[in-house]
């Protein structure tokens, strides 16, 4: 296991491998390499299957965490990469001609963070929102609520209770107040 | 009903290209008006026990149509059955939680559908949001958009709550109620200019008749 | 004697049609359409009654899940994991809460090991139940949904008893599962499976003897063994094309090291080929839960006790867990940051694959007719693709 990581050490410069558990990995490289990474882990590691790719908003270091989850089917194993972009300027290079099913990933990205995948196919077509005018909602700063609030009628009538207090006042009445 | 009659100005469709706008009907919906005494009695007789529900499977509630299509629950011991265009529907069964963008088809469809025409809402999104209540994509309330006759409470409502709503849906109608075809068209501007707020790309004709 | 296989086409080849040629007809399926799988809808165009191109839409039912459960604390998003896949709700609360249980070290008691093991099987048996009536009724065949979809409410009947919901069962929990097996309910179980395995011998002998089944299913969207890997197919899909990949084999999660069963591998890899497969997945199904009621623990814990729910905070850290569910490897990607919310949750559902990028290179050279057959018989579910 730890050949690989030296491996990706020594050709794409990867670092902090990290043993999530007995059959999961992660390890991080640098988002300019990742289709080089990809392609290298596709042929020459074994880890054939595209499981799935996401970002995660990493809004305090202001940048975008790319996931590219891969499994070796024969040797039962997985591995996750890690790939940060500069969340000002999102771009990554794609890898829609490695995987059949990666464009689509993609295009979600495109739409649900804003992040750029330069020649990927249907990049920049609606993916399952119709008409949205507001910014990219899956980025931590887009508040879902503030939205629903401006835009969604509402029925009056409805209450909401922070739960935590609520338990607190129905259970111990005595030291809420 | 028709004692102040105003005739409404033709419809812009403005969300169609020039050459396309000739196609569409351009005339705002009108209310219906019913027959005298005994005969529309038996009409609205006849409309009870003749439910046929529009094949559009809008959200999760749509799981629960199937058990009662089939042999368990059997919905067509009631005169219910499914049909696939919205030409020969007449109720609108809204399953669950509705997104912007099926938003838009279900103001097509319910518009396409032929008078009389019932629209049963189910499960709690449809009410007041349901747990969906601070989603960006989801409405909250369906009546905003489309007049509803009957909710049915619940996430999801099971066959049986279906029934029990169609049954209520039947009372109503033989009742003389069902009013949601002539609110709409009482309140046609404004259940547009709620439409036109949610859906921002709106492309099709006001009415699609 | 079955048809010839389709040509397999090159994904250089997709050639864009031209529309404006007059040749070719655009048409809308869905999503107010009876021949689509739940609310998505296929743009197709067609030059005479054979497809040539075609692109999926999706979105209908983006309720914009992932951004929510950014919103709520780790148990407030229980309720909302189990409706990102309706038919079979179980294997997204497994993997929601094998995850967090990961994240957190919480180990579960044995009983509670064998009860998900069991309420996921009978979610597969459920779901497959549902299936096969929609790929029979695509092909015009309307008894067998009568009778499946009946045969799957017997088994919602089971998970009624056991959890008290019959879609949504929000059962299985972090730290193990809600509630306890009813007394007696084992062998309700058994007498349910008697049942449903006679009704599963009387479809498979009305439907696959039937020769409009076999003539329409047989030749239908063939999947080369080489689109497996590089699109990511897997499940029932990817085991009719003879790859043999089972993660309750491979993975070796819950109970199933324990039971005795072997992965089904099909070769043809036609639509006729994974309805077939997908029957004896249902006869495996009943198999596995028969062996569940006779191995599980009677007694013991069936739970672990949880920190305060309001108050529970993860270690910061990262996983993915996946499981085998009737449409193929569906998992959950978490990360927590410390806090009481997730930072992250992604779904990965395998219909993302399946209904997009698979569907619309197999429907090239379908006829129209056969669009709702194929499109059902790569078992798809929207909800799970835009979540």
């Amino acid at each position: 296991m730890n050949e690989l990581a030296k491996e990706l050490a020594g050709r794409y410069g990867a670092r902090g491998w990290h043993d999530i558990r007995k059959d999961l990995a992660s390890v991080e490289v640098d988002a300019i390499r990742i289709r080089d990474v990809m392609a290298y882990l596709r042929d020459e590691a074994g880890y054939g299957h595209l499981s799935f790719m996401t970002a995660i908003d990493n809004i305090e270091r202001g940048a975008f965490t790319l996931s590219y989850a891969l499994r070796d089917h024969d040797a039962r194993r997985g591995l996750i990469v890690h790939a940060d972009v500069d969340r000002a300027e999102p771009t990554v290079d794609s890898i829609h001609l490695l995987w059949g099913q990666a464009w689509t990933y993609q295009r979600e990205m495109r739409e649900w963070f804003g992040i750029d995948f330069p020649g990927s196919p249907r990049v920049d077509e609606e993916f399952v929102l119709e008409g949205w005018e507001g910014p990219p909602m899956m980025r931590r700063d887009f508040d879902s609520l503030a939205y629903s609030d401006a835009t969604y009628a509402e029925r009056p009538g409805r209450v909401t209770h922070d739960p935590a207090s609520h338990m607190r006042e129905k259970l111990y009445p005595e030291a809420a107040q | 009903m028709s004692e102040k009659k105003t005739i409404p100005a033709p419809l812009a469709n403005e969300g169609l290209p020039p050459e396309e706008r000739g196609l569409f009907c351009d005339a705002a919906p009108r209310e219906y008006e019913p027959a005298r005494g005994a005969w529309e009695r038996f009409l609205n007789w006849a409309r009870s026990e003749s439910l046929w529900l529009l094949g559009f499977g809008t959200g999760c509630g749509a799981i629960e149509l199937r058990p009662l299509m089939t042999s368990r629950f059997d919905m067509y011991r009631y005169g219910i059955q499914p049909r696939p265009t919205p030409r020969q529907s007449s109720v609108f069964v809204i399953g669950g939680y509705a997104s912007v963008k099926t938003l838009k088809r279900i103001v097509r469809s319910y518009e396409q559908m032929m008078g009389p025409k019932f629209v049963l809402a189910l499960g709690s999104c449809t009410i007041n949001g349901g747990m969906y209540w601070d989603s960006y994509n989801t409405i909250k309330r369906i009546d905003q958009y489309i007049p509803v006759d009957v909710y049915i409470a619940g996430c999801m409502p099971r066959p049986e709550a279906l029934l029990a709503g169609f049954q209520e849906l039947k009372r109503i109608i033989k009742s003389g109620g069902g009013e949601g075809q002539n609110e709409y068209a009482r309140n046609f501007d404004w259940y547009k200019a709620n439409q036109k707020k949610v859906i921002k790309d709106w492309n099709m004709p006001d009415y699609n008749w | 004697m079955r048809r010839e296989k389709q040509r397999v086409i090159p994904p250089a080849e997709r050639a864009t049609p031209d529309l404006d040629s007059g040749k070719y007809l655009v048409m809308w399926q869905g999503p107010q359409h009876p021949g689509i799988t739940g609310n998505m809808s296929l743009r197709l165009v067609a030059e005479g009654d054979t497809v040539v191109d075609c692109e999926t839409h999706v979105g209908y039912l983006h309720r914009g899940f992932e951004k929510l459960m950014e919103r709520r604390l780790y148990m407030q998003n229980f309720p909302l994991v189990c409706r990102i896949a309706v038919p079979e709700p179980d294997f997204n609360e497994y993997c929601y809460a094998a995850a967090l249980e990961e994240l957190a070290g919480i180990v579960i008691p044995e009983k509670a090991v064998w009860l998900r093991t069991l309420s996921l099987e009978m979610m597969r048996l459920a779901s497959f139940l549902m299936w096969i009536g929609g790929q029979a009724g695509a092909f015009g065949h309307g008894t067998i949904a009568q009778w499946s979809v009946t045969m799957r409410d017997y088994v919602l009947d089971l998970f009624e008893e056991l959890t008290g919901g019959r879609i949504y069962h929000m059962y299985i929990i972090p730290g193990g599962v809600r509630g306890d097996v009813p007394a007696g309910f084992y062998k309700r179980v058994l007498e349910t499976m008697a049942v449903v395995e006679k009704n599963l011998d009387d479809i498979e002998l009305v439907m696959f003897h039937n020769a409009v089944f076999k003539m329409r299913a047989e030749g239908l969207g063939y999947i080369p063994r080489d689109w497996v890997d590089h699109y990511g197919i897997t499940g029932p899909n990817a085991r009719a094309a003879g790859v043999a990949r089972d993660l309750r084999k491979d993975s070796g999660y819950l109970a199933y090291p324990r039971l005795d069963f072997q992965p089904i591998v099909g070769t043809e890899s036609d639509a006729y080929e994974r309805a077939r497969l997908r029957l004896g997945e249902m006869y495996q199904a009943i198999d596995l839960i028969r062996q569940i009621v006779d191995m599980a623990p009677k007694d013991g814990p069936f739970r672990e006790r949880l920190p305060n729910p309001l108050y529970w905070r993860i270690p910061a850290g990262e996983t993915y867990v996946s499981a085998e569910c009737t449409r193929g490897e569906y998992g959950f990607y978490v990360v927590s940051d410390g806090s009481d919310k997730p930072r992250r949750v992604a779904v990965r559902g395998p219909s993302y694959t399946h209904a997009v990028s698979v569907m619309e290179r197999l429907v090239r050279g379908v006829n129209i007719a056969d669009v709702a057959g194929l499109m059902v018989s790569l078992h798809t579910y929207p909800p799970e693709i835009e979540r």
